[in-house]
């Protein structure tokens, strides 16, 4: 489903998060928002999965104004992965991943097969099947990612938006996430991200979105958009840009002062 | 049926039976069968044990329809107009306070929340206090109907501060509220006791909860409330599982947080209201029948409602029990006995790490 934001203003009392942002990303793309601190990508973002309501401007999914319609319709659209999610105490993966089908059910409609078949194949997409009886709390950070995903996926919705769904992970199961993420993306579903890391957003992603004090700074594949001068304007520090040996995506290396 | 299936047999059967939920929650139901089971032997009990003159043996037989017994009005008064009633009440509180306490836990994701919480208690104690001052009540009747519509009156004004403004629904501007006003209400109520003598022996009495003197006609007017209560509360059981999540999730799960909350509150303020009109405020039994549900149910908040309630039912039939026998012939309020059991427990609670099966979080 094709995600589009245009002229989005938002912000909190007495100050501007998000100033005037357009922004379209066709259906099977991930686009990761990246920026400094504060720049307002999280706003965007909530923005975006209707948890904060824009003063001016839009943000559509497919055919409709998200702020139109229903929260319950508009979460059969839109998943979110908060940047911390809490996970009830003592809650199965399983348990978890059932979670992600409340937007499709109702007081008298209970568990159906479609629901089943959707926790199973959330899991399955995860690797997280085997986990499936384990308590949430017991598995490691990069395990419990995985099952955070698993949750989002079994929403079943067209548009899938992270916040920073890598940050607490070490390397190694912050590429396993995002090699999910682009696996997602494969089978068709639009996927926003927040991400910190410069470098791994150039390589996960299809279209860099780079923010700073609200607005959008550059706006386009990662390729043509990381360069040093970029890098300065974002975070105000000297950098050589690297292209990766083996596919070429930017690497950017902070130069040490003196 | 949590067969897991090893290796791949025949494949279009192997149908991982994990990611089904069990219906019922397999724990649960054994509990709560053998809870119930417990609450029939220990109302039955109730009936045979302590106040009015009665023996044992004489309220056994006519229990059972001796008809010499059935016959014998001291052995009636004291089964049928003494004992039943107060059995009846007991269940009724004890069950609304441990259904109300689990909702207010989940909705306020803390633990120790009470629910005297909304205000209800202070309000209650506020309703009798005019009630008696100013209006002249003197029956037990009137005192519930006073002590209720205070409780509710107090509870609706919480609920409209809490709900107003930005952050509405918030569980720290229902925390904030429901505590700056209960103070009011109870300053208000010191204010009213100081400036007249008489009231304050009755109302003394009424603020130490008991179920003496309940006649069982009293609760068919809380009846309806404490059953919509209850039916709000299981219908919410979903929504306020996924508020667990917090409220980005549960939004993005397509649920209204803030509206959940007040309706939870609505949900406790009648069964609360409901329970401290007819025993005036009773503590800790609110806060520790979710924790010990919670032991057996996980965060299932269905499960956690339904053991809470029985739970709760059986120790309030359990403290009026021995409310009767501990210093016979006199009577200690219930409430006391529940502080010299809630006590202790609660430090026990503190002291070992279980805090956080109760869903606390910072």
């Amino acid at each position: 489903m094709h995600l589009a934001v245009e002229a989005l203003t938002a912000g909190y009392p007495g100050h501007t998060a998000v100033r005037g942002v357009d922004l379209s990303v066709p259906a099977g793309q991930v686009v990761a928002i990246v920026g400094p601190n504060g720049c307002g990508k999280s706003t965007l973002l909530r923005a975006m999965a209707r948890l904060h309501k824009p003063s001016s401007g839009s943000v559509r999914a497919g055919d409709a104004d998200v702020w139109q319609l229903r929260q319950r319709a508009a979460a059969h659209r839109i998943a979110l992965l908060p940047q911390s999610p809490q996970a009830p105490e003592a809650v199965t993966v399983a348990g978890l991943v059932r979670y992600g089908r409340h937007p499709h059910q109702g007081l008298f409609r209970q568990w159906s097969r479609e629901d089943e078949q959707a926790v199973r194949e959330a899991l399955d997409a995860t690797g997280a099947t085997e986990l499936a009886e384990r308590r949430l709390d017991q598995l490691s950070g990069g395990q419990r990612q995985r099952c955070w995903l698993a949750m989002v996926l079994a929403q079943q919705t067209p548009i899938v938006l992270l916040d920073e769904p890598t940050s607490a992970l070490d390397l190694g199961h912050a590429v396993e996430v995002l090699e999910l993420v682009r696996e997602v993306a494969a089978a068709g579903r639009t996927v926003v991200m927040v991400l910190h890391d410069l470098a791994s957003a150039a390589r996960y992603a299809d279209t860099i979105v780079a923010m700073n004090a609200g607005e959008v700074l550059a706006h386009g594949p990662s390729r043509e958009v990381v360069d040093a001068a970029l890098v300065k304007e974002l975070y105000g520090i000297d950098a050589d840009i690297l292209r990766a040996p083996g596919d070429g995506s930017p690497v950017v290396v902070p130069v040490a002062r003196g | 049926m949590s067969i897991t299936q090893v290796g791949g047999v025949s494949g279009a059967q192997t149908e991982p039976p994990i990611t089904r939920p069990k219906r019922i929650h397999r724990p649960t139901l054994l509990a709560a069968a053998a809870l119930a089971v417990l609450l029939l032997l220990l109302a039955l009990l109730s009936l045979l044990i302590g106040t009015g003159s009665s023996t044992v043996g004489r309220a056994w037989d006519f229990l059972l329809g001796d008809p010499s017994a059935r016959a014998d009005a001291q052995v009636r008064l004291a089964v049928m107009d003494v004992r039943l009633p107060r059995t009846v009440a007991a269940v009724l509180v004890g069950v609304c306070l441990g259904a109300a306490g689990c909702l207010l836990q989940a909705v306020t994701r803390n633990p120790l929340a009470e629910t005297g919480l909304l205000g209800v208690n202070s309000g209650a104690a506020l309703g009798v206090v005019i009630g008696l001052t100013y209006f002249g009540v003197d029956s037990p009747y009137a005192m519930l109907v006073w002590a209720l519509v205070g409780g509710m009156a107090a509870s609706a004004v919480v609920l409209l501060l809490a709900a107003s403004g930005r952050a509405a629904g918030s569980p720290l501007r229902l925390v904030l509220a429901g505590s700056a006003l209960g103070a009011t209400f109870h300053g208000l109520t010191s204010y009213v006791l100081l400036s007249t003598q008489s009231t304050f022996d009755t109302y003394r009495y009424w603020t130490i909860g008991s179920l003496a003197g309940i006649e069982t006609s009293d609760t068919y007017p809380l009846l309806p409330l404490i059953a919509v209560g209850l039916l709000v509360a299981f219908g919410c059981a979903r929504p306020l599982g996924a508020l667990a999540l917090g409220d980005d999730s549960a939004r993005s799960l397509g649920h209204h947080p803030g509206r959940i909350r007040v309706v939870v509150a609505g949900a406790v303020t009648l069964l609360a209201g409901s329970a401290v009109a007819l025993a005036g405020p009773v503590a800790f039994l609110g806060l520790l029948a979710p924790y010990a549900a919670r032991t057996v149910s996980g965060p299932r908040i269905g499960s956690q409602l339904l053991l809470s309630a029985l739970v709760a039912a059986g120790v309030l039939i359990v403290a009026d029990l021995l409310a009767r026998v501990v210093i016979r012939p006199w009577e200690t309020p219930v409430s006391v006995l529940l502080a010299f059991i809630g006590g202790p427990l609660l430090i026990w609670i503190a002291r070992t790490d279980r805090m956080s099966t109760a869903g606390a979080s910072a």
